[in-house]
């Protein structure tokens, strides 16, 4: 329910490390217990600034930018599972349950060594159209 | 703080060899979700340059969070974020607690609405110094309260007066539990009437929360609702976490809150 200012704050990200370079491609890491869902992400995204030639980009609540360096921009969500270290079996395992015990013997003494996981991990610059 | 990684912020923003899922034989990246509509560029050479970031995506408001906590600190007020699913008595709630507390301790609240004032004119009255956060200015309307929101709201409370805030954030399971504000503790209400099952689908929310109160019981005879199940369901998610069985309507356990907020625990 808040994708949208999620990807606001992605695009604040990407926009001060592109520098004026036009980005093709955004990539986040998310882990599963975030709640956020990368459909719906993706689908922002596309709203506020995929899809949209630079010169035809839409002024959404004021806050995307016309000819933004984003414009046009593909963005990919790599899920990243939950998992927990247990401290009693020493077992590391995937969670595939809400309940955050040990999925081998059950303890609740975990340690959650992923899932939490909320990045902006890289983008992709156009390189400079070539002087004529 | 009662996130799920509670003393290691996020030990992936600066390490990509820490990223643990390459390990074990599994997939070393889960799906990717395509984005339809990629853009011709051929008007641009081919080779696009990948910038490396690994930058936290909330790291602005984290920033702002701390920004927060400082000036709580630097006053010494204690400042509780009270979360909770929408109509579960959250409101309520503060209207008893206010009239209870403000006799005895310099309160202020922190009240995150979409688009109304009708909670914060509910609380108005008590002695309490209110200050609304209406989210619906934001990107299409805010389903929890921010950081920088909370921000906005500090110059409207007499701060250095108060010996505590209470941040009733907006209703809502999913957003809030997200969203750090710069608060020492939080609350969650959950309401009997909302299921058993609530803490396996909620489990984030659940987590986070320093103390779960669980309201309404005064309807338990009217209901099918397991408390023993209910109570399992929550250790399954937070064992240990902190509960309080009560009913704003009736007052019923609204002393044992009292006590709480005014001798918290060491967050």
């Amino acid at each position: 329910m808040h994708e949208l200012s999620i990807c606001r704050s992605v695009a604040e990200i990407v926009s001060r490390h592109a520098a004026g370079r036009r980005v093709s491609r955004v990539r986040l890491r998310v882990g599963a217990l975030r709640q956020v869902v990368p459909a719906t992400l993706v689908h922002c995204w596309n709203v506020a600034y995929g899809g949209q030639p630079a010169e035809a980009g839409v002024e959404l609540a004021g806050s995307v930018l016309a000819g933004s360096v984003l414009a046009g921009s593909v963005l990919e969500v790599e899920s990243v599972p939950a998992r927990v270290r247990c401290r009693g079996c020493g077992e590391r395992r995937e969670l595939v349950r809400p309940s955050t015990c040990c999925p081998a013997c059950g303890t609740a003494d975990v340690e959650l060594i992923g899932g939490e996981e909320f990045l902006v991990t890289s983008f992709d610059v156009e390189p400079l159209p070539a002087a004529v | 703080m009662g996130r799920f990684h509670p003393h290691s912020p996020d030990p992936h923003s600066h390490d990509p060899h820490s990223h643990d899922v390459h390990e074990h034989g599994e997939h070393p990246h889960g799906p990717l979700v395509p984005a339809a509509g990629e853009l011709d560029h051929s008007g641009y050479g081919t080779a696009a340059e990948r910038v490396e970031v690994l930058e936290r995506i909330l790291g602005e408001n984290e920033r702002a969070a701390r920004a927060n906590r400082a000036a709580f600190d630097a006053v010494g007020v204690v400042v509780v974020n009270l979360m909770s699913a929408p109509g579960a008595g959250k409101t309520t709630l503060l209207a008893r607690t206010l009239r209870r507390l403000c006799a005895r301790r310099r309160v202020g609240i922190i009240e995150g609405d979409i688009e109304t004032s009708l909670d914060a004119d509910r609380l108005d009255g008590f002695g309490a110094a209110v200050a609304l956060v209406n989210t619906g200015d934001g990107f299409g309307g805010e389903c929890h309260l921010d950081a920088p929101m909370v921000a906005s709201a500090l110059p409207r409370l007499p701060l250095a007066e108060l010996d505590l805030v209470i941040i009733e954030n907006v209703g809502n399971l999913v957003c809030p539990a997200e969203f750090v504000v710069g608060e020492d503790l939080r609350a969650m209400v959950f309401a009997v009437t909302e299921g058993e099952e609530k803490p396996l689908k909620y489990p984030v929310m659940f987590r986070s929360a320093d103390l779960v109160l669980i309201n309404k019981i005064d309807l338990l005879p009217h209901l099918d609702f397991d408390l023993g199940a209910f109570r399992r369901n929550l250790e399954a998610v937070s064992p240990g976490v902190a509960v309080l069985e009560m009913s704003a309507r009736t007052g019923a356990g609204v002393d044992a809150w009292c006590d709480w907020l005014e001798r918290p625990p060491r967050p």
